[in-house]
C-alpha cells in the first residue's frame, strides 16, 4: 500500500528522456485510514494531500526544494499505523508525519513520533492527542467538546433548557456524548432524555418515539457520524417530531444531504466548517481565499464534494509546508519550534494559532452554525 | 397505544430486513450444510450495484435487476472458483472459505466503487403511511412483502418442486443423492445463484431505508445468521420467524426499557432460545445413526 510520489517523477522524467532524475529533497511521511471502517475520512484525506503535494512541487516546491510524500495506508488499524510511524521514521527518514485519521490510529503515531522527536500533526477529533500538550504533537480538527458548546450556545440563544439526546455507539459518537453531557450544564442546559443506537441500525424510529414522549424535551441533538445520523433524520422526519433539530460535524458534508434527502434535512442545524459555505462568506473572510483555493482543486480533481475530513489534511499540510518555508530549514527540531510560533494562518477549518499550551490552535469562532435550507447549506448566525 | 404501534412498526421495518438475509442462508445451508458467511456482500453487492447503475442512469427497475443478475453470477463464479475446488473438505473448512471470500468481495468492492455511503430512492415516495398515530414507510412495506414473497417461495420450492427436493437430498447425502441420479454439481451451483440473488434482492429492496457501503455486508450477515439460527437453521419458516422475532425485541427493548441493552436483549434471547432448543425454534432433528 506504498505510495510515494518519486516513482512517478522518475518515470516521467524516464519517458520525457531526461538524463537526470528529479529527486526529491523535503520527505513528508503520512499515515491515513484510505481503506477499512474510517476509509470515508481517510480517503478523502488521502487524496488531499496527494493533490496539494502534486500541486505544490508543479509552483516549485518549498524555495526550490520539491516535496516527496510517502503515504501509507493504516486501513484504521492501531497496530499497523505504529509500524507505519517507526517504517516512516526510519526507513523513509522523513522530516515530519501527518495523519492518524481516526483517534486510535493517532495515539499509535504520537508515540513513535514524540520517541523521535518528529513533529505530528493528528486529523483526529479526540481532545486526548493534545491534552496534555505533548512537545511534538499538533492536531487540525476542532473538538468534539468544542462541538458541544457551540451547540448549546446556540440553543442557549434560543432559549432552550431541556433538549433529547440520540447518540451513536461508535468512538465517535460515544465521545461526543459524553463530552456533550459534561459541558451542558455550563449553558443551562438538561439533558432529558439519553438514547443510543448501534452504527448498524436500520431503524431508530422506537428511539425517537421514546424522545418524543419525554415532557421537557425542546429540540433533539444527535451526535454521530457514517449512516446512523442520515437514518435518524429521515426517522425524524418521517414521525414529524417538529422540534428542531441538531445534528454533530461529523456530518458536515453535501453527501449528508442527500444521503437524508433533501426534505427530510430541511431545517436541520450542526457547526460546520467555512468550506461548506465557501459561497456565503463575505469577501474580506480570511479564510474566504484558501476555502475557494481547496473546493477548486479538490472538486476539479477528484469531482467529488469537499469535506469537512479532508479539510483536515489541506490544514495540517498547509501548516506544515508553512512552518517548513518559516524555519528555511528541513530539521525537524526546527519544524516543530516554527509550527508552535504559527500565528493567524486561515485554514480550511479555522485561524490557527498555536502556542506552547495549546497544540490545537482553534477556538469556537472555527465552527459556523449552519442550517440545511432547500437542501442547500446556509449560516444560521 | 401509538407507542406500541409505532414499536411495532420499527421492530418489523428490521426484522423484515433481518428475515430477508437470513432467508438466503437457508439455501446454501441446505444444499451442503455450509452456513454462507458472505452472505452478507451479496446483500452489499445487491444495493451497490443498483446504486452504481442507476447513478450511471438506468432506471432503478432494471438497475434492480442487473444487480440481482450480476450478484447470482457472482455467486455461481465463488462456488465453481472457491467452494468446488474444495470439495471433499470439511464442513468447516468451507465455512472458513466463505469468510475468506467475504473479505474479498468487501476489498474488491471499496475499489470497484467507493468508500462513501449511497442511497438510491425509496420505489414508492418517503411519504411516510399513518396508521393509528403511528407512521412506516412505504419502503418498509416493499421489504415485508420482500421477505414473505421470498419465503412463499422457498417453501414451495423445498416441498412441492422435484429440484427442491434434490437440493434437500443433496445435503442429506450427496453419494446417495448422486446414486439415484441428482447432479449435485448442479445443485450447488443453483444453491450459490439463488442464496446470491436472494441476498441482492434483500439488498436492493433494504437500501433505501438502511443506507448502502461497501462494508455493510457484515452487520447484515451477522443479524441475518441471528434470525437464521433463532428460527432454525435451515428452514425457511424459521429464518422468517427468527428475523422477525429479532427485529421485534430489539425494538420493544429500545423503547420500553432503554436503547442501551437492546442489542444485549436479542442475543440474550437467542441463547436462551438455543439453550433449550439447541435447533431453533423450527429446525429439525438431526438423528445420528450408529
Amino acid at each position: 500500500m506504498k505510495k510515494t510520489l518519486i516513482p512517478v517523477a522518475l518515470g516521467l522524467a524516464a519517458s520525457l528522456g531526461l538524463t537526470t532524475a528529479a529527486l526529491a529533497d523535503i520527505r513528508l511521511g503520512a499515515s491515513i485510514s484510505a481503506t477499512g471502517p474510517a476509509a470515508f475520512l481517510g480517503d478523502p484525506e488521502a487524496k488531499t494531500l496527494e493533490i496539494l503535494v502534486e500541486q505544490l512541487n508543479a509552483a516549485g516546491g518549498i524555495g526550490g526544494e520539491n516535496i516527496a510524500l510517502v503515504l501509507y495506508d493504516d486501513a484504521g488499524d492501531p497496530n499497523k499505523a505504529r509500524t507505519f510511524a517507526t517504517r516512516l521514521v526510519e526507513d523513509d527518514e522523513v522530516v515530519a508525519i501527518i495523519g492518524g485519521t481516526t483517534t486510535g490510529t493517532s495515539m499509535s503515531i504520537l508515540a513513535v513520533a514524540e520517541d523521535a522527536e518528529i513533529p505530528f500533526i493528528s486529523l483526529a477529533g479526540a481532545i486526548d492527542i493534545i491534552d496534555p500538550v505533548k512537545r511534538h504533537t499538533f492536531k487540525t480538527p476542532h473538538t468534539d467538546r468544542m462541538a458541544c458548546q457551540k451547540i448549546f450556545e446556540h440553543m442557549q440563544g434560543q432559549g432552550f433548557t431541556g433538549i433529547g439526546l440520540i447518540s451513536g455507539t461508535d468512538g465517535f459518537g460515544a465521545s461526543m456524548q459524553a463530552q456533550c453531557k459534561d459541558v451542558a450544564g455550563d449553558f443551562g442546559i438538561q439533558i432529558v432524555a439519553d438514547e443510543t443506537y448501534d452504527p448498524k441500525d436500520a431503524d431508530m424510529t422506537a428511539q425517537l418515539t421514546k424522545i418524543r414522549n419525554t415532557a421537557g424535551v425542546q429540540a433533539v441533538l444527535n451526535p454521530g457520524f457514517g449512516q446512523g445520523p442520515s437514518i435518524v433524520t429521515r426517522n425524524y422526519r418521517q414521525l414529524d417530531i417538529g422540534l428542531p433539530f441538531y445534528q454533530s460535524h461529523g456530518v458536515a458534508s453535501d453527501g449528508f444531504i442527500e444521503l437524508a434527502g433533501a426534505d427530510a434535512a430541511e431545517g436541520v442545524r450542526l457547526p460546520g466548517t467555512a468550506l461548506l459555505v465557501a459561497d456565503l462568506l463575505a469577501d474580506d473572510d480570511a479564510q474566504k481565499p484558501v476555502v475557494t483555493a481547496y473546493k477548486a482543486a479538490f472538486e476539479g480533481k477528484t469531482g467529488t464534494p469537499v469535506g469537512t475530513f479532508g479539510g483536515y489534511a489541506h490544514d495540517a499540510f498547509m501548516i506544515l509546508t508553512d512552518a517548513i518555508a518559516r524555519a528555511g530549514t528541513a530539521e525537524p527540531a526546527a519544524i516543530r519550534d516554527a509550527i508552535e510560533a504559527t500565528t493567524g494562518l486561515a485554514g480550511t477549518t479555522g485561524i490557527y494559532s498555536f502556542t506552547a499550551t495549546d497544540h490545537l490552535g482553534l477556538d469556537l469562532s472555527a465552527f459556523r452554525m449552519l442550517e440545511i435550507s432547500g437542501g442547500k447549506w446556509t449560516l444560521a448566525e | 397505544m401509538s407507542e406500541l404501534l409505532q414499536f411495532l412498526f420499527s421492530g418489523v421495518t428490521v426484522g423484515a430486513v433481518y428475515a430477508l438475509v437470513a432467508l438466503g442462508f437457508t439455501i446454501i445451508y441446505n444444499a451442503s450444510d455450509v452456513v454462507n458467511f458472505a452472505q452478507g456482500e451479496f446483500v452489499m453487492l445487491g444495493g451497490m450495484i443498483t446504486w452504481f447503475a442507476h447513478a450511471a442512469g438506468l432506471p432503478l427497475p432494471l438497475a434492480a435487476l442487473i444487480a440481482i443478475a450480476a450478484t447470482a453470477a457472482l455467486g455461481v463464479a465463488m462456488n465453481k472458483l472457491a467452494i468446488e475446488p474444495a470439495r471433499g473438505a470439511p464442513v468447516v473448512s468451507l465455512i472458513i472459505i466463505t469468510i475468506g471470500a467475504s473479505i474479498f468481495i468487501q476489498g474488491a468492492a471499496q475499489l470497484v466503487f467507493d468508500k462513501q455511503i449511497h442511497s438510491f430512492p425509496a420505489f414508492s415516495g418517503d411519504d411516510p403511511i399513518r396508521i393509528g398515530g403511528a407512521t412506516i414507510l412505504p419502503q418498509s412495506l416493499w421489504v415485508i412483502g420482500g421477505a414473505l414473497a421470498t419465503f412463499v417461495g422457498l417453501w414451495v420450492f423445498f416441498t412441492r418442486t422435484l429440484l427442491g427436493r434434490a437440493v434437500l437430498a443433496t445435503s442429506n447425502n450427496r453419494l446417495a443423492a448422486q446414486l439415484v441420479g441428482i447432479n449435485t454439481n448442479f445443485v450447488m451451483t443453483l444453491s450459490f445463484a439463488l442464496s446470491a440473488g436472494i441476498g441482492a434482492l434483500a439488498g436492493v429492496l433494504a437500501t433505501p431505508i438502511t443506507l448502502t457501503s461497501y462494508g455493510v455486508g457484515i452487520g447484515f450477515a451477522l443479524k441475518g445468521f441471528a434470525g437464521a439460527m433463532l428460527g432454525g437453521m435451515g428452514n425457511p419458516k424459521g429464518a422468517l420467524v427468527g428475523g422477525f422475532a429479532i427485529g421485534l425485541i430489539e425494538a420493544m427493548t429500545a423503547g420500553y426499557l432503554s436503547s442501551q441493552y437492546k442489542d444485549a436483549a436479542a442475543f440474550i434471547m437467542i441463547l436462551l432460545v438455543l439453550f433449550f432448543m439447541p435447533q431453533g425454534l423450527f429446525g429439525r432433528k438431526s438423528t445420528d445413526r450408529v
